[in-house]
């Protein structure tokens, strides 16, 4: 088989793999190869043609495709390499990766790799839904691509089963587009998007949120979606008998969690944090394997892109150093703990205290907090929030630290 | 239409159909399948276990042993010449308690009397070295029973079928049959009036209904032909869990012992199904396939008993399907198959009552099915007939590297990967989509490819096979169903105009 070299291979060419790659160009890195499976570089981004993306980044409210255009047009420009339609098979922890593409299966031996895959949709069948299993039941991202690619329809009279911001983006858009959103159905008793999004996208256009429901039951006995039984459920997230009500729909959209996309991971001995679903890392975004690195929502499910492409810049830098020799492996490591309320950390380790910024979120919904960072027991950084709420990922910067001799930190909300 | 007369006319595409059809199909005949869904198999045949059966468990002399047997002995070199995945892993059935022991003796001599092939009784120690972990105290080891793709094999059969000149007509129903005093049936179909010399009835779950509509409401020795259909809920788990089920997994009809009720049972393409479940549902309405919260909850808890590793996260799909019983729910149990000439209908060849083991008994029905309509019409054997089907057994991502670098080269869709989960490549969709039968539904292209079947179930590969559909095939958006018919996937374009890039 046919095998080539690189210093650098990222896999993924959505926002993550886009932001590493030019970050490992301008950190030194110039034998980088970008592999991407779909037709065209970035991502998920090019189906999301709402706005709301860079505020952080570029200050302007930009669309998903021009936001992936910004990062598109730099990595052009820095001639880095890009291999589009093509898969990674596997990937073994010695770095070497096998990829298919249209007439050619090949490999490539990398010094250094990025995981940049992105997400998956969870979908009915981990829910467990029960009822028939008729046409009309989509993933709300699925129906996103459908409705903003390829022109297709899926249904008229739609309902929504969690309040993901991919969901909520979704209820704006088919109704925009002429179809009746009739409700957003939300096992959890509050939202799991972003407040900006119930406004925007909900209140806006009158769709109401149930909080505390579910989808009990699917009719659909000829072949499409009929209609579902939604009922209240308690606090063990149980249906509560009695409360059950039909709603006629021909669509049922289903926006319930997104899964980091780690099979290749995996295969390569990455060890998988069981909270976040994505490889522990370090604080250069390195995973237990040398030279692995991970970024973007393969590492944790993010919820604004401006961050997704902070973090896999970083992952970049550090690759391009690792690949050089500048990221000497240091023995001693921080192991970072989630506390009171805090879900996961990411980083989940600290090995070279330099410019670190704590990522994570929270597991409940509450208000005029106090988030604290101990190091073996010693208070290192206090920060007052207004606002906590799980749907949105918390940062706290801690800067550089002298790692040396401190054995944890742990985040918590007091 | 078109000329619609035929010597044989098979009613209902399932895997006994099909195999009928595929047996008949090495003669000079013409022979007509008709199928009331969009594609073969969409009922009983593709929602089962899986199971290849020995034929041990049934009662000797009774047409379930001898053509289980019989099927499992000749589904060796079908597969191999249909290109069909199957896994002989043999089988334990045990028993956990002294108690049931004599329920040891008696499969063994019931297997022996069927002429099971290779039974052993094996002490825990031998179990341990066929599944580590095992328990119970003793098991008879069956070691032909195995696994087999349901949907590869039944497409398997209609398609060579159809590539030896058996015509199939899907989307069609039968609505009346009328037997001519010139010894010639009409069948009336929703698509027009089929004439033909011999019916065979292998309508499954509709058999108990085709029989009546030429007055035949009983058996020849006065059993009842009514189904009953009975469904069976399944969860399917995460190829994660792969390996650690090497075997099935019975438990011995026994005094303490459940007898067959829920198990795991691995799939040829490695998962691992739990389930079956067994509730009688509404004689009105036997393709029903609703899964319950009740029933899945207790196959959550049973699975995990029986595999302690299993996590939410691994169950990612669950179906069912319905068991064509002969027997009523009060009388509970199974009655043996019906595969008869009618005696007072000549030339309707009637089928019913064909659940478990009718997948492994199909090849075996098929002979003796083509053993009665030699009686009609002197057989001739075709000069050219097709027994090989090309390609390969399973995917392209079972085969070796080497294998796949050189079909790659040869292919170049071969390197293109539509299913990420199952790495199932934009060639073996292709395939799927060009079916001899015509048969382009989803789930057409997710039984013939394994689009779909992995743990993202379809999020990746749909907005793919869709796109491709469109533009290479001219698909329009109303044209799109997801299984049967009515399952319509989309209402129309967003707006007017086309997508197409």
């Amino acid at each position: 088989m046919k095998r080539e070299r690189h210093d650098l291979v990222i896999i993924g060419g959505g926002p993550a793999g886009l932001a590493a790659a030019i970050a490992a160009k301008k950190a030194g890195c110039t034998d980088l190869v970008i592999i991407e499976r779909d037709r065209i570089l970035g991502g998920i981004l090019n189906q999301c043609i709402h706005d709301g993306f860079g505020l952080h980044t570029f200050k302007e409210a930009l669309s998903g495709p021009e936001y992936a255009e910004r990062f598109i047009d730099e990595v052009y420009q820095m001639n880095i390499q890009v291999i589009e339609r093509a898969i990674v098979l596997d990937l073994s922890k010695d770095k070497v990766l096998r990829i298919s593409l249209e007439g050619e299966i090949k490999e490539i031996e990398a010094k250094a790799v990025i995981l940049a895959m992105g997400c998956r949709e969870r979908t009915r069948g981990a829910l467990s839904i029960p009822g028939h299993r008729p046409a009309g039941i989509y993933t709300a991202g699925m129906v996103q691509n459908l409705v903003n690619l390829e022109n297709i329809m899926p249904g008229k009279n739609i309902c929504i089963l969690g309040s993901g911001d991919i969901g909520l983006i979704m209820a704006r858009r088919m109704t925009l587009e002429g179809a009746h959103v009739k409700a957003v159905f939300e096992v959890l008793p509050y939202s799991s998007g972003l407040q900006r999004n119930i406004r925007q996208c909900l209140d806006d256009y009158n769709i109401p949120l149930y909080l505390s429901t579910t989808v009990v039951d699917i009719n659909g006995p000829k072949g499409r979606l009929e209609g579902v039984t939604v009922a209240s459920v308690d606090d063990k997230r149980n249906p509560i008998h009695g409360t059950e009500k039909y709603v006629e729909c021909d669509t049922l959209l289903l926006s319930v969690g997104l899964i980091p996309e780690n099979e290749l991971s995996r295969e390569a001995d990455v060890l998988i944090d069981d909270i976040t679903q994505g490889a522990v890392v370090d604080d250069a975004c390195m995973t237990g394997i040398p030279g692995i690195f991970a970024c973007g929502n393969v590492l944790h499910v993010h919820d604004l892109v401006d961050f997704v492409s902070k973090e896999a810049a970083k992952a970049g830098a550090n690759a391009a150093k690792y690949i050089t020799g500048q990221l000497p492996i240091s023995q001693h490591e921080v192991t970072v703990k989630p506390g009171n309320e805090v879900r996961y950390v990411v980083p989940q380790k600290i090995k070279y205290g330099k410019d670190i910024s704590l990522a994570f979120r929270v597991s409940v919904p509450s208000r005029n907090r106090l988030i604290r960072v101990v190091s073996d027991g010693k208070l290192i950084r206090e920060e007052k929030k207004l606002r906590l709420h799980p749907a949105e990922m918390v940062w706290v910067k801690l800067g550089n630290i002298d790692t040396s001799d401190i054995d944890t930190l742990e985040v918590s909300v007091e | 239409m078109n000329n619609l007369n035929y010597d044989v006319v098979i009613i209902g595409g399932g895997v006994v159909g099909n195999a009928i059809a595929r047996g008949l199909s090495r003669y000079e005949l013409s022979v007509a399948v008709v199928e009331k869904e969009p594609d073969v198999g969409l009922e009983t045949s593709c929602r089962n276990s899986g199971v290849l059966h020995s034929g041990i468990q049934y009662k000797a002399g009774t047409l379930r042993a001898k053509l289980a047997v019989r099927g499992n002995e000749i589904m060796g070199p079908i597969c191999s010449e249909l290109k069909v995945k199957m896994n002989r892993i043999g089988k334990l059935t045990t028993a956990f308690y002294d108690d049931d022991l004599a329920g040891i003796d008696r499969l063994m001599a019931q297997g022996i009397a069927n002429g099971v092939p290779g039974l052993k009784v094996l002490n825990n120690d031998e179990m341990q070295k066929i599944q580590p972990g095992a328990e119970g105290i003793r098991s008879v080891w069956s070691p032909s029973s195995g696994i087999i793709s349901p949907y590869a094999l039944t497409i398997a059969f209609a398609e060579n079928a159809c590539t030896n000149g058996t015509k199939y007509f899907l989307n069609t129903k039968v609505t009346s049959m009328t037997k001519n005093p010139s010894g010639i049936f009409s069948i009336v179909t929703n698509k027009g009036q089929f004439k033909s010399k011999i019916v065979i009835n292998s309508a499954g779950l509709s058999s108990g209904n085709i029989s009546s509509m030429l007055g035949v409401y009983n058996g020849n020795h006065g059993e009842s032909l009514k189904i009953w259909p009975c469904r069976g809920e399944y969860y399917v788990v995460d190829k994660r869990l792969n390996g650690y089920v090497k075997t099935l997994l019975y438990q011995v009809v026994g005094v303490k012992s459940a007898g067959i009720g829920v198990h795991l049972t691995p799939t040829v393409d490695g998962n691992i199904l739990i389930g079956p479940t067994a509730t009688y549902i509404s004689v009105e309405g036997p393709e029903d396939y609703k899964v319950t919260s009740d029933k899945l909850a207790d196959l959550r808890s049973e699975g995990r008993k029986l595999l302690p590793t299993i996590e939410m996260r691994d169950f990612i799909r669950n179906f069912a399907g319905n068991r064509p019983k002969r027997t009523t729910p009060d009388e509970g149990g199974t009655a043996d198959f019906v595969i008869e000439e009618a005696n007072n209908v000549s030339g309707f060849i009637n089928l019913v009552g064909i659940e478990s083991p009718g997948l492994t008994a199909s090849p075996a029905i098929a002979e003796m099915v083509r053993d009665i309509v030699a009686q009609h019409i002197e057989l001739e054997e075709k000069k050219n007939f097709i027994a090989e089907r090309a390609g390969f057994a399973g995917h392209f991502c079972d085969l070796q590297p080497e294998e796949q670098e050189r079909l790659v080269k040869e292919n170049p869709e071969y390197g293109e990967v539509f299913c990420r989960c199952e790495k199932i490549t934009k060639k073996e969709i292709r395939d799927a989509i060009e079916n001899n039968l015509g048969a382009r539904t989803l789930v057409s292209i997710k039984y013939r490819a394994r689009s779909g079947m992995g743990r993202c179930q379809g999020g990746f590969c749909t907005p793919r096979i869709i796109r491709m559909l469109r533009d290479e095939y001219g698909f329009q958006p109303e044209e799109y169903l997801l299984r049967e018919s009515g399952s319509h996937l989309f209402c129309g374009n967003v707006r007017e105009g086309d997508a197409k890039q």
